[in-house]
């Protein structure tokens, strides 16, 4: 059972997300994430879809996914050379005395903050999902009070088309 | 010219070769009835919306054509969706136009206001909103031709009663259809045809198992002409049963839990398996690692992703069951021999045919009623089942001769689709005996339709095998809950013979064995009104062989 990313373009309509929703639910498809936005073309949709599977499942998942109207194309993008970036905002206990402790970490990782409260920090990061794991598990002992991540969004590499 | 939505929709059904619609009016769809009052496109008033459904699903299976109701908003929408879910388990062509409430109102659960898209979607091929009434001729356009390409399936199109009303610039034209993630399949890999025509002309022991692909690609013609050719043994399953004539010295009849041992045992020694139209279902292959241990498997379909759904094959070919198995048969040799796979054949089927006993009660056997009719008819009759052991009966004693001639709900097991089915059957078929074999329980689903057949004078024929019991369930609970008959005796029932003459129909009522044949006769005399036959047959004859659920094929139930 491996994780794959599947680079999925959709008509950019209405029910569309559910549908792709209601297939993998339905199948018994496990969704690790999805996310969704619009294209260079605006009649175009772009999903990200993280799903994990052995490769029958995953051939599957495709096929499926193909029957739908509104698929256009998948692409398991899993071995491709990709840029892939997750974004992750985090809302971090920050007493005046462990804030340039925080500070640091968030400079360490390359993140952002992005909002400074009386006692709180908010924080920006992006990068892949090790990354954001490690982010969060650093922040942990500060006390997280809330934290948003969304789906992986992937882009294969060079001149190459992703879809 | 000027036109109104609901008077588009009607032209555009037109430009799609529709000439009947079953349905039934309601608040919603009011502008389309009223366009409907001035249309020669016939409709058949139904008495409930789940008959509309399956009378045009059974309209779609005899014909090939695509079939179409209609109903209003809300219940009316909701009342359809066992009818759809029952055509998109058996791959049926079908478009179902849903009425919707005003579109301001959407989504402010409206007085019936039911959000029919979101319900249907996992129980369509695809569906539509209409966002506009300038959509009306591309939405139309687009739901026949999903509906009735590659596999087939149903297409739901919900419409807001303002777009049906609201009047627009209208001239026909031929939309083109666009859909860039809709694509219909054409021609075959021809590597793959090679290969299994190697397979084929190699292969000692080979069974072909056909499906409802067969029929659907109208392909009854290539799959005889594959299995004469080669002399290759046909099995069918349930929704395949019609695609080869029972009568042929090669055909094994159904496989599956209610195959014919023959069949079974057929499968479970052969050296090559030719899978063709067909889904790898569990109720055919059972114990799935034990399914056809020895066998290479050739499937062929036109669905992607079919293939390697359930079980590993070696070679699949993705394509049309027609275009695959033409190209298939122009490269196989001919052979004129029977071989010692024949006579093995042979003589399972001489140790283990399909056979019953005689009643303990001194009762008809159902299995009797259907020879019965398979014999008066000739094979040549439409035949439609309601679902349970009426439905397994039916499959192992009628002998079918052409295609599209069983009609019976094999995926999704819709009780109640019998009556309703052979109404759509009967009304695309006027000149071919039309028979509904149902059981007692199933008929009370739906029996409101005798309304509707009285009501167009369509004689279609009940034949209820009357045990008192929900049959199959009760079979289930015999062998696999120790005899507890938990809520399955329905000895409590109406007297159906006055229950049709109360519909108008006629009512028939056959206790004894020698009387079945007269009635039988006399009901296919009828023109002019249904005929419910009532036949008190055996409480407790059960439907054998059978494979326990999750058993090997080669693990039968039943008298050797």
């Amino acid at each position: 059972m491996k994780k794959h990313t599947l680079a999925v373009t959709v008509e950019n309509r209405p029910g569309v997300l559910t549908r792709v929703a209601t297939l993998f639910r339905r199948r018994g498809y496990n969704i690790e994430s999805l996310a969704v936005g619009a294209t260079e073309n605006p009649s175009i949709s772009r999903m990200t879809i993280v799903v994990t599977g052995d490769d029958k499942i995953i051939e599957q998942v495709s096929k499926q996914l193909y029957k739908l109207v509104d698929v256009i194309k998948v692409v398991d993008i899993t071995e491709e050379r990709l840029v892939e970036r997750e974004l992750i905002l985090i809302k971090v206990k920050a007493d005046p005395n462990v804030r340039s402790e925080i500070v640091q970490l968030v400079e360490i990782f390359r993140a952002r903050i992005v909002d400074i409260g009386k006692n709180t920090l908010i924080i920006e990061a992006t990068g892949d999902s090790g990354k954001m794991e490690a982010i969060e598990d650093s922040l942990k002992p500060f006390g997280i009070l809330e934290l948003v991540r969304t789906g992986k969004i992937a882009i294969v590499r060079g001149p190459g088309h992703s879809i | 010219m000027k036109l109104k939505g609901a008077e588009i929709l009607l032209q555009c059904l037109k430009q799609e070769g529709v000439d009947t619609i079953f349905g039934y009016p309601g608040g919603t769809v009011l502008p389309i009835y009223d366009a409907l009052y001035d249309s020669d496109i016939r409709h058949i008033l139904v008495r409930h919306e789940q008959g509309a459904a399956h009378a045009a699903d059974a309209y779609a299976r005899v014909t090939g054509k695509t079939g179409v109701c209609i109903a209003t908003s809300g219940p009316g929408a909701t009342n359809l969706v066992t009818g759809i879910a029952t055509a998109n388990m058996d791959s049926v062509p079908m478009v179902c136009f849903t009425g919707q409430v005003v579109s301001p109102l959407i989504g402010r659960d409206a007085f019936q206001e039911a959000d029919i898209t979101g319900i249907t979607m996992p129980i369509t091929k695809h569906n539509y909103v209409l966002e506009r009434t300038e959509d009306v001729p591309r939405l139309v356009k687009e739901a026949f031709y999903v509906a009735s390409t590659n596999r087939p399936g149903p297409v739901v199109v919900d419409l807001p009663k303002d777009f049906m009303e609201r009047e627009i610039e209208y001239e026909p034209y031929n939309s083109e259809i666009n859909l860039r993630g809709y694509r219909v399949m054409k021609g075959c890999n021809y590597g793959q045809v090679v290969s299994a025509a190697e397979l084929i002309n190699k292969s000692e022991r080979p069974v072909i198992y056909a499906g409802g692909g067969v029929i659907a690609s109208e392909a009854a013609e290539e799959l005889r002409q594959l299995s004469e050719k080669r002399k290759i043994p046909v099995t069918t399953t349930l929704m395949g049963m019609s695609a080869f004539p029972s009568s042929n010295y090669l055909s094994l009849g159904m496989l599956g839990m209610h195959g014919t041992r023959y069949a079974n045992y057929a499968i479970g020694e052969c050296d090559l398996l030719i899978a063709v139209g067909v889904r790898f279902d569990d109720r055919v292959t059972g114990k799935i690692a034990e399914f056809a241990p020895h066998a290479r498997i050739i499937h062929i379909d036109i669905d992607a992703a079919e293939i390697g759904k359930n079980v590993d094959v070696h070679i699949p070919i993705v394509g049309q069951v027609k275009e695959v198995l033409q190209a298939i048969n122009k490269r196989i040799e001919t052979i004129e021999e029977f071989t010692e796979w024949h006579q093995i054949i042979d003589r399972w089927k001489a140790e283990y045919p399909l056979r019953y006993g005689a009643s303990s009660e001194g009762r008809i056997m159902p299995q009797h009623v259907i020879e019965k009719i398979s014999e008066l008819t000739q094979g040549e009759a439409i035949i439609t089942t309601e679902v349970g052991q009426n439905q397994m009966w039916a499959a192992h004693y009628y002998k079918f001769k052409n295609p599209r001639s069983f009609v019976t709900s094999g995926g999704l097991g819709t009780m109640g689709f019998g009556l309703p089915a052979a109404i759509g059957a009967k009304v695309a078929c006027p000149d071919r005996p039309v028979i509904d074999i149902a059981g007692d329980g199933s008929i009370q689903m739906n029996i409101q339709e005798l309304g509707t057949a009285v009501a167009y004078k369509i004689p279609v024929i009940v034949c209820i095998l009357n045990n008192q019991y929900l049959g199959m369930v009760r079979q289930w609970q015999s062998l696999f809950y120790g005899g507890r008959f938990s809520y399955t005796d329905i000895s409590s029932q109406p007297d159906f013979v006055k229950l049709a003459e109360a519909y108008g129909a006629i009512g028939m009522r056959v206790k004894n064995t020698q009387e079945v044949d007269n009635a039988l006769r006399e009901a296919l005399k009828v023109t002019d009104r249904p005929v419910v036959i009532d036949f008190w047959v055996d409480r407790m004859a059960d439907v054998y062989p059978m494979v326990a659920p999750g058993e090997s094929l080669l693990n039968m139930l039943g008298e050797e």
